[in-house]
């Protein structure tokens, strides 16, 4: 077991500006929002704050509102000084500037590291900016990873996902019903947060009967475009003395073994979480029986099952029948799951929004959406060929 | 065949050109490990099994079977009618050797995983596109 990089690191303080469809307000404003309320509740000024990462970083080739603002604008907006800093895309998916800022603060580069996750792609695509993956663009020409599948009109992760849900369906039997046994949860867990986009009950007659998407994906299997901005500080251990405990990052998983493409992925039944949930649980004496809240990527509803599957919370190919109801899901069942609404009611804070609620789950002030009094969290995001997960702890 | 809706299509380059003008000879062609005979896709400069370097340009069947797929109805490129087929595609030459395509030719319904299915090019400038249509045969 591993206990030097994980343990060294705490979240000390956890921040999310106005989540909204159209707040008109820049990305830069919202992260500026986020960053000072988590500073604040870590009990910190902006000068201790020596680090600073963001996924993805300012990144101008990116679809309009998805990747907020770039490290130094942040920085210089709040005229940090650091001792290390980071952005990017490539690494264990929206999770990677947490897990980075971890191993930053073990390495001794930095004691309090400022990590956010800003979209404002509602915004972007209600302002008609949106032009689909390259759509819309001068050039028609496709180069790199996208040229294998951008010319056969599959220009969206919903019909790349899609095509694995479908082929679980075929070896499991997962039925469309099991994938809104988990938009439903997440839509009546959405009524206990006053920042969810939707919060009026879903019915399975509504989910069945919704406009398909991409088989067999409809409109409530899909996540919600939203502006927002949520920050955490990550923390030596020894340095956090915010007023609310600080939260152990137990474990980390980082892992990818199968080929890195959303085309090539060996299994089509499962993905890149495969390798990230298996090395997490190497890294830990806790199991998944240990686990008291789950907040899985919820992007598109499968994307779930594949998690709680890798995770281990159900074996292979039995995620169907371990939603299937809602019961066990439930904020009183055995693994409440995503109890905010998760990114398909709650809004698609990007991975992050799961992460503020696994805080929020773990000091015990969620209100009408507390899931008792949990002690361990697991928190994954990602899907295709990018994936990481944390294991968090009171 | 040509069509009238916009697709988006490749850029060709010296490492893919086998590729995506393998079917104006109405050929679907990978490149191929001279050494241990495998097939390798997305092109590379060496074989990811034995790792040599001595690779070719080698036609298959065009034959294969349908590993998985979707039938997308949302519009997200106006000038393309829905609903459409996308699938992943597997060649019958080897299991490993798998292509995102469309599924044309036939109702969308009709599509289903284990699908026998044969390689059909479709041409935009001075790409040929592979497409795939049910495989009676
Ligand atoms: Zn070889």
């Amino acid at each position: 077991m591993n206990d030097s990089i994980e343990r060294s690191a705490v979240i000390s303080g956890i921040g999310q500006s106005a989540i909204g469809r159209r707040l008109n307000r820049s990305d830069l404003d919202l992260t500026v929002e986020a960053s000072l309320e988590a500073i604040g509740d870590a009990g910190l000024t902006r000068d201790d704050i020596d680090g600073i990462a963001s996924y993805p970083g300012g990144g101008g080739a990116l679809p309009p509102g998805f990747s907020g603002p770039g490290t130094p604008e942040v920085q210089d907006a709040l005229r940090l000084k650091v001792g290390w800093h980071m952005g990017g895309l490539e690494g264990p998916a929206q999770l990677a500037p947490v897990i980075n800022a971890c191993l930053a603060v073990a390495a001794g580069l930095a004691n309090h590291v400022l990590v956010y996750r800003t979209v404002t792609e509602a915004t972007a695509q209600g302002s008609g900016r949106r032009g689909g993956m390259g759509l819309g663009a001068q050039d028609r020409r496709v180069r790199g990873i996208f040229q294998w599948m951008l010319p056969y009109h599959a220009y969206s992760a919903a019909n790349w996902v899609a095509l694995y849900a479908q082929r679980h369906m075929h070896e499991f039997g997962t039925t469309r019903e099991q994938l809104g046994a988990i938009a439903i949860n997440a839509r009546r867990n959405a009524a206990g947060n006053p920042k969810a986009i939707f919060r009026e009950p879903l019915t399975m007659e509504e989910y069945l009967n919704a406009r398909m998407i991409t088989t067999p994906f409809g409109l409530y299997d899909c996540d919600v475009p939203c502006d927002g901005s949520t920050a955490v500080i990550v923390s030596r251990a020894e340095r956090a003395e915010g007023a609310s405990p600080p939260l152990r990052v137990n474990a980390v998983g980082t892992a990818i073994r199968g080929r890195p493409t959303w085309d090539q992925w060996e299994d089509l039944t499962t993905m890149a979480m495969r390798d990230a949930a298996a090395q997490l649980w190497s890294r830990t004496e806790l199991t998944p029986a240990d686990v008291d809240v789950a907040e899985l990527y919820d992007g598109f509803s499968w994307l779930t099952l594949a998690w709680l599957e890798a995770l281990g919370f159900a074996a292979k190919g039995e995620g169907g029948p371990f939603v299937e109801g809602g019961k066990r899901i439930a904020l009183d069942g055995e693994l409440p799951l995503n109890t905010s609404g998760g990114q398909l009611s709650a809004g698609r804070l990007h991975g992050f929004g799961l992460l503020h609620e696994a805080c929020v789950q773990l000091r015990g002030i969620g209100g009408d959406r507390q899931a008792g009094a949990p002690e361990v969290a697991v928190v994954a995001a990602g899907g295709g060929p990018i994936a990481g997960c944390l294991l968090l702890t009171r | 065949m040509t069509e009238t809706e916009f697709r988006l299509i490749p850029e060709v380059t010296p490492e893919t050109e086998h590729f995506w003008r393998g079917g104006a000879n109405g050929e679907l062609v990978f490149l191929h490990c001279e050494s241990c005979r495998n097939y390798i896709h997305p092109p590379s400069p060496v074989c990811p099994v034995c790792l040599s370097c001595e690779l070719s340009p080698e036609p298959v069947s065009g034959r294969g079977t349908v590993a998985t797929f979707t039938i997308n109805h949302q519009p997200w490129n106006p000038s393309v009618p829905v609903p459409y087929v996308i699938a992943l595609v597997e060649i019958d030459e080897q299991a490993s050797l798998r292509l995102m395509t469309n599924i044309v030719g036939c109702d969308p319904e009709e599509v289903h995983v284990g699908m026998r299915v044969r390689v059909r090019f479709t041409q935009h400038d001075d790409v040929y596109l592979p497409l795939f249509e049910p495989d009676e045969s």
